[in-house]
């Protein structure tokens, strides 16, 4: 009798800390995530241990002792970097521009976002034929005159900038404008009736509330940036001046066949992000967050 | 800063081949407080988006005294605006968000720590300076924009139905209050509304609109008693509006029957259909001699002192009047109205 009438108030106990039926929706997401994600990832992480000879930490020492190993950090930052910033930066102006009833909005959209869809190959493939020696611009601008030799657009540093704005722009510029329209434009308008020029609008209500997502959004930027690897390989010079540091992971796991070595290449990349990220997200817990509709 | 006169010529916006707003006229002198009065898409708020710059008019123009002013920019033309929604910076605390406008127009720091503070006390809102407007109630938050709107001192404020977003006892509570600074504060309000019993107890004057054409600008007393039209007369209570033909006119005096009655009232319509307008309170139950309507008396609400009765001719029209008689639904009762007070338009 009394175990009959201790099980639904089990259930009410459970039910009140959030723990019902509904969690079993987890189970698929969870699986999922268990088992592409973790797995592979601890996997990954002990495999860097376990070098092919030397100590534990034989694998880092390695990394950190070779400045040919050790650079890519860098390369693969100085490359990153400018181009997380160029896509933020970019779309910051134009989805300021487009959040409001702009004739041909659809269209232009559209055309900024069709990149997205284009994926890495396609774009350097692309840019190979518009950009390269023999392409399209160089052949337009020597028969025309303007210039005696081609420009110099891919296969170096160039190249691979160009193309991660190409196909991270549209993202960046997709999630600044949701950030944007998330904004109540009677705001400016009030602080227009208070006596702000346009300048002093943006800079005193709009970037302060936009700055949040800013962040997040330079933060997947970076991520997807920072994992350069068919571009770098495709249009840049990817033995010298792009030598990134997952073509650095690739070269040790599938051309030393060093699948140890590979994995500690990638454990530092994933630090190297988590840091730039954690410094993003430090600097945005110092920002404004509530909401940003005129109500407060 | 005080001026002479406010003046809207032909003042016209429209959305594409949409008129928002139609020849807008409108003479507002200093210290005057004036309702713009209608439905919503009547163009009040299209007006009063004009009048502070934030939409560039179609057609006509804006005067201040000699000064025309309908193509300087909002943030220069520095009239205060309270929005609808209220519109306080989130990210700014009670008292930045009233100093904001006094640190675009560069006032100094010790100058607009006093206007600020003057400016908190006369919102009664000291105690709330550091919290931010997300920790404040509906009501405080209004204070706070109108607070931001009146402390540049600007030579006209201009509020967009300030109070629909408060519950009924606190919009009859702020409602008094906006008419205190503008009186205590000498400010000319130009004050958009949809609720007539707002517009009449604030403004000075009153601009009735509809679908952006002004029907009838006057004093609440010449609205509320004189509608120029069967639309006006509506929006301002009128619940009674009877379509009845003329029958007979001798100067301003019109006889109109229908449905089974025949009453006398007042307007200048010769002939034809004629649109009859009467107030609830106008009716007095009992017997009269003229304009007397037997009627059937369908619900009964109580408001207090009065019922409001709703009731049926017995052609089956509906008539509603307000009455101190304890009347009872199935009821049959007699009812008049003066003459004076039976107003006769055009259809």
């Amino acid at each position: 009798m009394t175990a009959v009438a201790a099980r639904p108030a089990l259930r009410h106990r459970l039910a009140e800390r959030g723990i019902d039926r509904t969690l079993l929706l987890l189970v698929p997401g969870l699986l999922v995530t268990a088992c592409l994600f973790l797995y592979p990832f601890l996997y990954g992480l002990q495999l860097s241990f376990v070098p092919r000879e030397g100590g534990v930490l034989a694998n880092y020492a390695k990394f950190f002792g070779d400045p040919y190993l050790r650079d890519t950090i860098w390369t693969t930052l100085g490359i990153a970097l400018p181009a997380t910033f160029i896509n933020v930066l970019a779309s910051v102006p134009i989805a300021y521009v487009m959040r409001g009833r702009v004739r041909g909005k659809r269209l232009l959209t559209t055309i900024l976002v069709v990149p997205i869809t284009l994926g890495t190959v396609l774009t350097a493939q692309g840019l190979i034929m518009y950009g390269g020696a023999a392409g399209w611009l160089n052949k337009v601008l020597s028969t025309l005159g303007i210039t005696s030799e081609p420009l110099p657009l891919i296969h170096n540093y160039t190249g691979v900038v160009l193309s991660l704005v190409i196909t991270g722009f549209p993202f960046s510029f997709l999630l600044t404008l949701s950030y944007l329209s998330g904004i109540d434009p009677s705001l400016e308008k009030a602080a227009a009736t208070l006596g702000a020029n346009w300048v002093q609008r943006f800079r005193r209500i709009t970037l302060p509330l936009l700055a949040p997502g800013l962040a997040i959004t330079f933060c997947l930027s970076f991520v997807m940036a920072f994992s350069v690897f068919p571009s770098a390989q495709l249009v840049g010079d990817p033995a010298n001046e792009t030598r990134v540091i997952s073509i650095a992971a690739y070269h040790a796991a599938f051309e030393e066949y060093d699948y140890s070595m590979g994995s500690a290449v990638a454990m530092i990349m994933a630090v190297i992000m988590l840091v730039v990220i954690g410094l993003v997200m430090a600097w945005r817990g110092t920002l404004y967050r509530g909401a940003t509709g005129g109500k407060g | 800063m005080s001026f002479g006169e406010l003046r809207l010529e032909g003042v016209s916006r429209s959305f594409g081949s949409a008129n928002a707003l139609r020849e807008l006229d409108l003479a507002i002198s200093g210290q005057e407080f004036v309702a713009l009065l209608g439905p919503s898409g009547c163009g009040k708020s299209t007006a009063l988006n004009c009048l502070a710059g934030l939409l560039p008019l179609t057609g006509g123009s804006i005067w201040m005294d000699e000064k025309r002013i309908d193509g300087v920019a909002p943030e220069q033309r520095g009239f205060g605006m309270v929005f609808q929604n209220y519109a306080l910076f989130p990210h700014m605390s009670v008292r930045a968000n009233i100093g904001f406008g006094l640190k675009m127009r560069k006032v100094g720091r010790a100058e607009a720590r006093r206007r600020v503070d003057e400016a908190l006390r006369l919102v009664q809102l000291t105690d709330h300076a550091a919290k931010f407007p997300a920790q404040l109630s509906g009501g405080q938050q209004q204070r706070v924009a109108i607070a931001r709107a009146v402390v540049l001192e600007p030579p006209v404020v201009l509020m967009d139905e300030p109070l629909s977003n408060l519950d009924a006892k606190l919009r009859l509570e702020m409602r008094m209050e906006i008419r205190r600074l503008h009186q205590t504060l000498g400010l000319t309000t130009v004050y958009v509304t949809h609720d007539q019993e707002e517009a009449l107890s604030l403004a000075d004057r009153l601009v009735v609109l509809r679908e952006g054409s002004v029907q009838q600008i006057g004093t609440p007393e010449e609205v509320y008693a004189q509608p120029v039209n069967s639309y006006v007369a509506s929006f301002m209570g009128y619940r009674n509006l009877l379509d009845l033909d003329v029958t007979g006119a001798v100067g301003a005096s019109v006889t109109v029957e229908g449905e089974g009655i025949r009453l006398t009232g007042s307007g200048d319509v010769a002939s034809g259909r004629a649109k009859v307008a009467i107030r609830p309170e106008d009716f007095v139950v009992g017997e009269f001699a003229e304009n007397a309507l037997d009627v059937t008396v369908e619900i009964v609400e109580y408001h207090g002192r009065e019922l409001s009765v709703s009731a049926r001719l017995s052609s089956g029209v509906p008539v509603y009047f307000r009455t101190d008689k304890r009347l009872a639904p199935g009821d049959t009762a007699q009812i008049g109205v003066p003459a004076e007070r039976v107003l006769v338009f055009e259809p």
